[in-house]
């Protein structure tokens, strides 16, 4: 689903893609976001529950590490010294898992970042729908509703399993347990958004949060800068209207994607490629300088002819 | 993607340093062949700082910013945006394009991002956002409030009919000897004080996990048009009944009544105002109204999420007074007393305390429905 998005240098979101949506902000900006992949939300969901719940028996190994040595060497003579100091560390730990349980998300999801340690591993984040502000109630709601979708489920599920195992099951509880998380997990399939039920609550949806660093123009380094001559060879290559015609935008944006990731057998395939369109004897050697300098001069034309209202989407056309 | 994010991540914390740095890039302006190369090229040192900005604020809120430049946002983060629209209609430099999506985008983020920091939210969340939110709920409070009513009502019936129901609805494990026929004395036993005040506090924390547990079960439950919410409501109250038949069997109608009042008024009140608030998301997908039904839903919930939190400091309050005063307070009157204290105090709390809604967009009640 996101192979798009493996390349080394993102994508854009496609706008022919199904994810792709148009936030209009309050001032009336238009802003492509994408929606985040399905796949990349049970990701950030898992990599969350793995953290949290480490993050939950480190702290109570160490807080029952603690409190042993400290109670095992006063050994039993102290009593109710002891017993209440147990009781103390109990209410700790309960009212501690009570509090990461709800807080790990909800701190989160008010930050900045609007989004927990996962999804930020992931690359995306939470949003209001429709442009406006995340409110703090709309990600209480949201993350209170993960619960019925995610924590009880999966605790029935795993007592009707316990329950099947040792003989004991009413089948009829395990489907149940089955037929309600299958639900919930399945919410997201099922409406355009990606939503789960949280998100349809709080009036929210998760979306792509690229950060994208500002990769140098092609057009203004190597063959481009040089007016199109060959650091190598010192030969110019210069084309004509009817070369350049043959390529659209497609190309263009093909092309200079493979110039950054800069595969020098892609660069002698696509060398060999355009020479045979364009009628060109390929030489060796020199492609990377011959593709740089065509690819100036397509994104001058296109561009040109943008300013003029002709736009070439691909080849085809 | 996948690892490319976790350099990202890394990086972006790591970025902010090196931000500063990379302003100075190289401008060499009028060797630009292209003309969308010199529109790049003369704006790049403006995108750049509202990147560096950017930045800073998703570490840590404001107060990595300076004051010059959290004066400038607004208008960087125009230039940026305006820069996007130019550069889709003039340049083919996908770098340009997408660099500028992303960063206008991260900048929106920002600049809409939450206003209030989760305590300064808490802090009009008490000062009157909980009761307004509260009374926003008040048509399905009262529905709720008669279901469980009438829930008490057919459990106190059932098991008067017929005692076999009692065992249906509450179960032997969790009757612990308060049965039909049990003696008076065995049952006055369960409504005593305790000896000695320990275990308790375990008892109130795992009460409360529980019960807390309850009430946003009946909350979100009520994604499912609020029916589900009220099953709960009905189920819980007439085990309740259940329970008052019982005892008042035995001619311990009135000390069953301080025992229960006294944690009861508070927590049968945020069970009643959880069941509430999901009855109101189920109500209003059922009939949204001239809104559609997501929009009605979101609206919806955001409202019973202010009360739900709300609900879970009561399930607190609660636990503490069932593990401590209720285990500890002997004498029916005192055990009245307190918990009518405590109903007072939440109904004047959420029906008497009414301050005037602050003005601007900050609305906790959700009111803008």
């Amino acid at each position: 689903m996101s192979s798009a998005a493996a390349t080394p240098v993102r994508t854009a979101p496609d706008p022919d893609s199904k994810r792709a949506r148009t936030m209009v902000t309050p001032e009336g900006i238009a802003i492509p976001i994408t929606i985040a992949a399905r796949s990349s939300r049970l990701g950030a969901l898992l990599l969350d529950l793995f953290i949290l719940i480490g993050g939950l028996i480190l702290i109570d190994t160490v807080i029952g590490a603690i409190s042993s040595s400290l109670f095992g060497s006063a050994g039993q003579d102290s009593g109710a010294g002891a017993l209440a100091s147990q009781e103390f560390l109990n209410i700790v730990r309960i009212i501690f898992a009570f509090f990461a349980w709800y807080g790990y998300f909800l701190v989160q999801e008010l930050g900045p970042r609007g989004a927990t340690l996962g999804k930020r591993i992931l690359g995306i984040r939470v949003a209001a729908r429709g442009g406006g502000r995340l409110t703090p109630e709309a990600v209480i709601a949201r993350n209170l509703l993960r619960d019925v979708e995610v924590f009880y489920p999966m605790i029935y599920l795993l007592v009707a399993l316990i329950l099947s195992l040792i003989g004991k099951a009413e089948s009829g509880l395990l489907w149940a347990a089955v037929a309600w998380f299958l639900l919930f997990a399945l919410f997201p399939c099922f409406n355009r958004d990606a939503m789960r039920a949280g998100d349809i609550v709080a009036g929210t949806f998760v979306v792509e949060a690229p950060r994208t660093k500002l990769a140098e123009a092609i057009s203004t380094k190597g063959a481009a800068a040089r007016d199109s001559a060959s650091e190598i060879t010192g030969a110019r290559y210069e084309f004509g209207d009817a070369e350049l015609g043959i390529y659209g935008e497609r190309e263009l944006k093909t092309l200079e994607r493979m110039l950054r990731e800069g595969n020098e057998e892609a660069l002698a395939a696509v060398h060999a490629t355009i020479c045979r369109k364009i009628g060109w004897d390929p030489g060796a050697g020199d492609e990377r300088a011959f593709l740089e300098a065509f690819y100036a001069q397509l994104r001058a034309r296109l561009e040109n002819n943008m300013r003029f209202g002709k736009r070439k989407a691909d080849k085809f056309s | 993607m996948n690892s490319r994010g976790v350099l990202d991540t890394i990086g972006g914390s790591l970025g902010g340093i090196f931000a500063r740095n990379a302003m100075d890039a190289p401008a060499d302006i009028e060797s630009a062949a292209l003309r969308s190369d010199r529109f790049r090229l003369e704006r790049e040192g403006d995108w750049r700082r509202l990147e560096g900005i950017i930045a800073a604020m998703e570490r840590g809120g404001l107060r990595g910013v300076d004051d010059d430049d959290l004066l400038a946002l607004p208008t960087l983060y125009r230039t940026a945006a305006s820069s996007l629209a130019v550069a889709r209609e003039t340049s083919l430099d996908m770098a340009t394009l997408q660099y500028l999506e992303s960063l206008v985008q991260r900048a929106w983020f920002q600049v809409y991002g939450p206003r209030k920091g989760l305590f300064a939210w808490m802090r009009e969340f008490l000062m009157g956002g909980w009761s307004r939110a509260v009374r926003a709920l008040w048509l399905d409070i009262c529905i709720s409030l008669f279901v469980m009513v009438a829930g008490t009502i057919v459990g106190w019936l059932l098991v008067a009919q017929d005692t076999e129901w009692f065992y249906r609805l509450v179960g032997e494990r969790m009757a612990g000897g308060r049965v039909p026929g049990a003696s008076r004395e065995s049952l006055e036993a369960t409504l005593a004080v305790e000896e000695t005040s320990s275990g308790l506090s375990t008892f109130a924390a795992s009460l409360f996990s529980n019960n807390a547990g309850v009430a946003i079960l009946a909350f979100a439950l009520g994604f499912a048009f609020g029916i589900p919410s009220l099953l709960l409501l009905v189920h819980n109250l007439a085990l309740l009944g259940a329970m008052m038949w019982v005892f008042a069997d035995a001619g311990l109608a009135y000390e069953f009544g301080g025992w229960l009042s006294i944690h009861g008024t508070t927590e049968l009140f945020a069970i009643l105002l959880a069941g509430a608030a999901g009855l109101h998301i189920g109500r209003s997908m059922a009939f949204p109204g001239k809104d559609g039904v997501l929009d009605a839903a979101a609206a919806a919930g955001r409202r019973s999420a202010v009360v739900m939190l709300g609900v879970v400091i009561m399930m607190i309050i609660a636990a503490l007074l069932e593990a401590f005063p209720r285990q500890l307070v002997d004498g029916a009157n005192n055990r009245y007393l307190i918990g009518g204290i405590f109903l007072a105090f939440w109904l004047s709390y959420f029906f008497l305390f009414r301050i005037a809604e602050p003005g601007g967009e900050v609305q906790l009640s959700g009111s803008d429905a």
